[in-house]
């Protein structure tokens, strides 16, 4: 069996290694040509491959005697990069050779028994304490003090920024907010651990990760307060941030659709051998949309460096997790895509960063995607249109409130080792307000986009029905300017 | 339903004069673009098509009629589930508020985040003979249940020679503007729905017209895509029979009788049409407004005995324009009244754009831009 298995391995590595025009990178595998293969050249037809290698088998392993084995064939199995892992041994008949097509590391076995529904215990990492102290035996990363506070920095404003916009938005400023309180470090702690060149697809509750890349707060505002300025012209609702010049892909409502977007970008970045890998961001909700499963599969299957982050916080709208899966966590379901996963304690930020740092690197040294489960906790309503009191308990809202900020635990790290204090906490919260309060003020005096932008980008051009529909509308206008917004110039 | 004769004059001023009394108390100025809505009409006539039980009525908002249809059907018959993301704390409209209360967990649920195994469920359930009525949160989020509503559920009886049905499957769902919605919260999908035979597509204008219809929906043994006006949950409010009736599908309603133009139109769009009638009258045209209700299959009949009377149509819908609803009818009657016609049939729709948030007063197919039309066909 071992013969097959390496011969297997070899061969699909030199498959592989061809993706690369022989200009394979340095941190990726080389291929490993097995001695026992005759010299197959990569650009040999895979049927052809195939062909030789049955007629160089020599010695047929154990149990393989017994099967009819057709000398064109050989079962996928054969042809995997994966390690291996051991079979368990009791039961197992290997009298006979497992050599359906749609298994590979299995075996027969005379017991009838059921896989169990239980998944195998997945930890969730942590390496500090809910009071900032490093947790006993825990190896934190190399986290130097100016990343340290710049972290934490952050993590303040955008509760600041979120917590003025969230005010502006109840004043009637402008139609709709959410906010990521409760999720900072799971946002934030992430986005640190990346290049800015990993290109970022979120859900809509990531700002704090553009935040990170350096979109400022002028731009949040100008985006909220649908201006000239804002990048999206107008047309979407607040918080629908993006921005080419942070890779952060504009924000689209519909659940889960970016998650294969992701995949695709992955795969991109891995043909034009980028040291880069795509990042996507989601809800514990949206691991119930197709397109979720659809992605992982992808992302497996076409081995695309992509980070898959899910911000599990216990709710989709009014659903909780109890009515949107049955597995224990999201992280356990990579398995069964044959996809590596890690749960993170998503309120502790060093294990943030640490863990996504190292996914990061595996993803794109070794090709593959990885699944990163934060677990956290929505602590603000879903949004401006919700009411969170009609399904869930204070009591439940105000333990996470009080007891579980994140952003408390990671000040404490810093406190204690004596970065941080709490006259520096206060002069960097008023600084953040009168810098986003000035951001607002200035987003606010601000023209709505020109009428023209209605028409274009519906097309990289504009069609002629798009421009017999603008004079129209300007006729209309014309006639009628008092039942048009004044603020969108004509 | 066929022909409606002319109205005397003094008959149809008094109508007038009520109507835009009963509008100028509904007219509120609401929302953040100021578009002023009214529900269409007090719909009075509701009696005369169904079969309403004997008993009192409710002043009830879009929102509770629709909860009251929801909760007589789950009490009317115990094979019935009402089921859909965040259904069981009352859904983020409030629509079935209450239910899982009062019917149990059982039949009153939430589902995991996903449209199309909501809606794939949904035929499991009704094909097994029970009366599944499927949420979906908003109607811009229904095409990943594509593939369920345009494969599966409209094509599961004529595949099987009519061995299995999904007739019991109803899918109810929120559409349309609402000043703020932008791309994801604004669409009005029905015509993608229109283009899928095997399935019904019935849109009310008010919380009566809602109960009956919805009734009527779940009852019928096709599938039924329910499109609710969600500009209207609220605003809408009326006196609405207390018991147990139907309304029937695939038939119009004339809404408002005239003799110079026909107006036809749907869902939340009647409201703006009606006002655009008012504004016409008093410039001394006469405007025929028809509630198509069901959009398929349609009520061609009404539609062409009334462009028969009047020798022009108009239709008005808030989807982009092209390849839009609007467009099926507009074939159609030129086919049928074409020696009839005496202006080319007009269509006041949404733009062949995205649905946009800062320019949601331009791309709306406004009251003005209908008045205009209308007097443009008058005038042709
Ligand atoms: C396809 C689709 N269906 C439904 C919705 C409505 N919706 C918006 S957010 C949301 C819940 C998402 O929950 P989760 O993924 O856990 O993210 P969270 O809000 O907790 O960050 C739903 C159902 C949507 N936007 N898109
Ligand atoms: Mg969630």
């Amino acid at each position: 069996m071992a013969l097959i298995r390496r011969a297997g391995r070899s061969l699909s590595m030199l498959k592989r290694s061809s993706l690369f025009h022989g200009k394979q990178k340095k941190q990726r595998q080389q291929p490993i040509v097995s001695p026992s293969l005759p010299n197959l050249t990569p650009h040999l037809p895979s049927s052809l491959i195939r062909l030789q290698i049955n007629t160089t088998y020599s010695a047929i392993p154990r149990g393989i005697s017994s099967c009819s084995f057709r000398s064109s064939y050989i079962p996928n199995r054969l042809l995997t990069s994966e390690a291996q892992p051991k079979l368990p041994d009791e039961g197992i008949d290997d009298t006979q050779f497992l050599d359906f097509p749609g298994v590979k590391n299995t075996a027969f076995t005379c017991d009838l028994k059921f896989v169990s529904e239980k998944s195998e215990e997945v930890p969730c990492y942590r390496v500090l304490s809910e009071l900032g102290e490093p947790v006993d035996g825990a190896k934190l990363p190399q986290m130097a003090d100016a990343l340290a506070l710049r972290i934490y920095e952050n993590m303040i404003t955008l509760q600041v920024m979120d917590y003025l916009f969230y005010e502006a938005q109840r004043q009637g400023r402008f139609s709709f907010y959410m906010t990521c309180s409760g999720e900072e470090a799971a946002i934030v702690a992430s986005a640190a651990a990346l290049s800015n060149e990993d290109v970022i697809f979120a859900q809509y509750r990531e700002q704090g990760a553009l935040m990170w890349r350096g979109f400022d707060l002028q731009e949040f505002a100008h985006q909220c307060y649908s201006n000239s300025a804002d990048y999206g012209k107008g047309r979407q609702m607040p918080i629908h941030y993006g921005s080419k010049k942070h890779n952060f892909v504009t924000i689209s409502s519909p659940i889960a659709t970016q998650l294969s977007h992701a995949v695709g970008a992955a795969y991109s970045l891995k043909m034009d051998r980028k040291d880069a890998c795509a990042v996507t961001y989601f809800g514990d909700g949206a691991t119930s949309e197709g397109d979720f499963h659809a992605a992982m599969n992808f992302a497996a299957v076409m081995e695309a460096p992509v980070l898959f982050i899910c911000r599990n916080n216990g709710w989709a709208i009014s659903t909780p997790i109890t009515d949107q899966y049955r597995s224990d966590g999201v992280a356990t379901k990579s398995r069964a895509y044959g996809m590596r996963s890690i749960c993170v304690d998503g309120n502790d930020a060093l294990a943030v960063y640490s863990a996504v740092k190292s996914a990061r690197s595996m993803a794109i040294s070794e090709s593959r995607p990885i699944l990163i489960e934060v677990l956290t906790y929505r602590v603000s309503h879903h949004s401006t249109s919700d009411d969170s009191t009609k399904y869930r308990s204070g009591e439940e809202l105000s333990h996470w409130k009080v007891m579980r900020d994140p952003v408390v635990r990671f000040r404490r790290w810093l406190e204690g080792n004596g970065w941080w204090n709490r006259q520096k906490d206060t002069e960097l919260q008023s600084h953040s307000r009168k810098k986003i309060i000035a951001a607002m003020m200035n987003a606010e005096s601000m023209k709505k986009p020109p009428l023209s932008d209605l028409f274009t980008d519906v097309y990289d051009s504009i069609p002629t029905n798009l421009k017999e529909q603008e004079s129209y509308v300007r006729e209309a206008v014309a006639k009628n300017p008092n039942l048009y917004p004044s603020d969108v110039p004509l | 339903m066929a022909f409606f004769a002319r109205a005397s004059p003094s008959q149809a001023i008094r109508r007038l004069k009520d109507q835009s009394q009963f509008l100028n108390r509904l007219l509120c100025s609401c929302g953040w673009q100021n578009r002023s809505i009214a529900t269409a009409v007090d719909d009075a006539k509701a009696s005369v098509h169904s079969s309403v039980e004997s008993g009192g009525k409710k002043r009830i908002n879009l929102c509770s009629a629709i909860n009251d249809a929801l909760y007589i059907a789950l009490d009317s018959d115990p094979r019935s589930y009402v089921f859909g993301e965040d259904v069981g704390f009352g859904g983020v409209f409030r629509c079935t508020t209450g239910l899982a209360d009062t019917f149990g967990k059982h039949r009153v649920f939430n589902t995991p985040l996903c449209e199309q195994g909501i809606v794939g469920f949904g035929i499991g359930l009704a094909a097994m003979g029970n009366r599944a009525v499927a949420e979906i949160q908003f109607a811009d989020y229904i095409f990943p249940a594509f593939d369920q509503i345009v494969n599966e559920a409209a094509k599961f009886r004529y595949r099987s020679g009519n061995l299995f049905n999904c007739g019991g499957l109803t899918i109810r769902t929120p559409y349309g503007a609402v000043g703020h919605g932008a791309l994801y919260h604004s669409q009005s999908p029905e015509a993608y729905f229109c283009h899928v035979p095997g399935l019904k597509v019935v849109i009310p204008r008010s919380p009566t017209q809602a109960k009956g219809l919805l009734l009527a929906a779940i009852r019928d043994p096709n599938p039924v895509i329910f499109f609710e006006p969600k500009w209207l949950y609220r605003l809408s409010v009326e006196d609405v029979p207390e018991g147990d009736y139907t309304l029937p599908l695939s038939q119009a309603e004339v809404i408002r009788e005239g003799g110079d133009i026909t107006l036809v139109g749907w869902g939340a769009q009647l409201a703006i049409m009606e006002e655009a009638c008012v504004e016409a009258s008093k410039e001394g045209i006469s405007c025929e407004l028809i509630d198509l209700r069901t959009l398929l299959p349609w009520d061609k009949e009404i539609v062409e005995a009334s462009v028969n009377k009047t020798g022009r149509l108009l239709v008005s819908h808030e989807a982009p324009i092209t390849g839009g609803f609007g467009a099926e009818i507009a074939a159609s009657i030129t086919e049928r009244c074409f020696l009839r016609l005496e202006s080319p049939v007009a269509r006041v729709c949404g733009l062949d754009t995205p649905f946009p948030l800062v320019f949601e007063p331009f791309y709306m197919p406004t009251k003005n831009k209908i008045l205009d039309a209308i007097k443009a066909s008058v005038n042709f």
